[in-house]
């Protein structure tokens, strides 16, 4: 059986259920940030098989506008890390309770 | 020989995925995001195999390139060495488990009914110049405001950082 549009679909899936298992398992902010990286490009491929299945460009486009995007919310996300570091001297997430009654 | 590429990149791909958030090994951030530049290598080897040239290269650029430096430059200035004996808690392992796991059944049930019969198409090429005409012709209000997104990004990120943050 060759690969097609499903074989690609199931990779994205479960590279999206990975990212989001490490969102909730770990408890790092800095992992946790990159579990979320993997999420956004298990959506870029899932964007990138759409592209080429259906014989249409602009799934790409918008795959080159995410990864601009996932740049500027990195340098910014980094930058509240470390200001939180900063304040607080942790990036564990069970001991940022500020906000906790 | 394209589907044993297809199935080692997407092979690798899941590994790498896994060792970025459960390494047995190691907690340490530095590993995770070591394992994330190879996640990213690999899913550019994918788009390669999808033929989006054009966005393979830029995903090794950008991704592995640039946004994995910050990382690690983020991880090695902070110093995380405390965060490696903490222990996981089991509620949360099972939690996530059971919530990733009704997600997954989701995903799989929708993409097992949802009807899929595109084939192929031999002409596509996400090279330069096709993605370049695009994105200079229909998308030109996108890509200028991208670049206005940018300059906030900098602008936040110099503010952000300043020493005396009120």
């Amino acid at each position: 059986m060759s690969v097609g549009l499903e074989h690609y679909l199931v990779v994205s899936v479960l590279l999206f259920c990975l990212g989001l298992m490490g969102v909730i398992v770990r408890r790092n902010l800095l992992v946790m940030y990159m579990s979320l990286e993997l999420m956004l490009n298990a959506a870029n491929l899932a964007l990138v098989a759409f592209s080429r299945f259906t014989d249409n460009l602009d799934g790409q486009v918008f795959v080159f506008f995410t990864i601009t995007v996932a740049a500027a919310e990195v340098s910014v996300g980094l930058a509240l890390i470390v200001a939180l570091y900063r304040k607080h001297r942790t990036a564990h997430v069970e001991d940022l309770t500020t906000m906790k009654l | 020989m394209q589907d044993v590429l297809f199935y080692t990149l997407a092979f690798l791909t899941l590994v790498f995925g896994f060792l970025v958030i459960a390494n047995p090994f190691s907690r340490n951030p530095v590993t995770s995001a070591m394992f994330l530049v190879l996640t990213i290598v690999s899913l550019a080897g994918l788009f390669v195999l999808l033929h989006a040239f054009f966005l393979a290269a830029v995903q090794v650029l950008v991704y592995a390139g640039a946004v994995m430096v910050l990382f690690l430059f983020v991880i090695m200035l902070l110093d995380l060495k405390a965060e490696e004996r903490r222990k996981i808690k089991t509620f949360g392992v099972v939690g996530g488990l059971i919530s990733v796991g009704a997600i997954l059944a989701i995903f799989l049930s929708s993409l097992l009914h949802a009807p899929l019969g595109a084939a192929e198409s031999p002409g596509l090429e996400g090279g330069t110049v096709s993605l370049g005409k695009l994105l200079f012709t229909r998308y030109l209000l996108p890509f200028e405001i991208v670049s206005v997104l940018l300059l906030v990004a900098v602008v936040g990120v110099v503010l952000l950082s300043k020493k005396d943050l009120r």
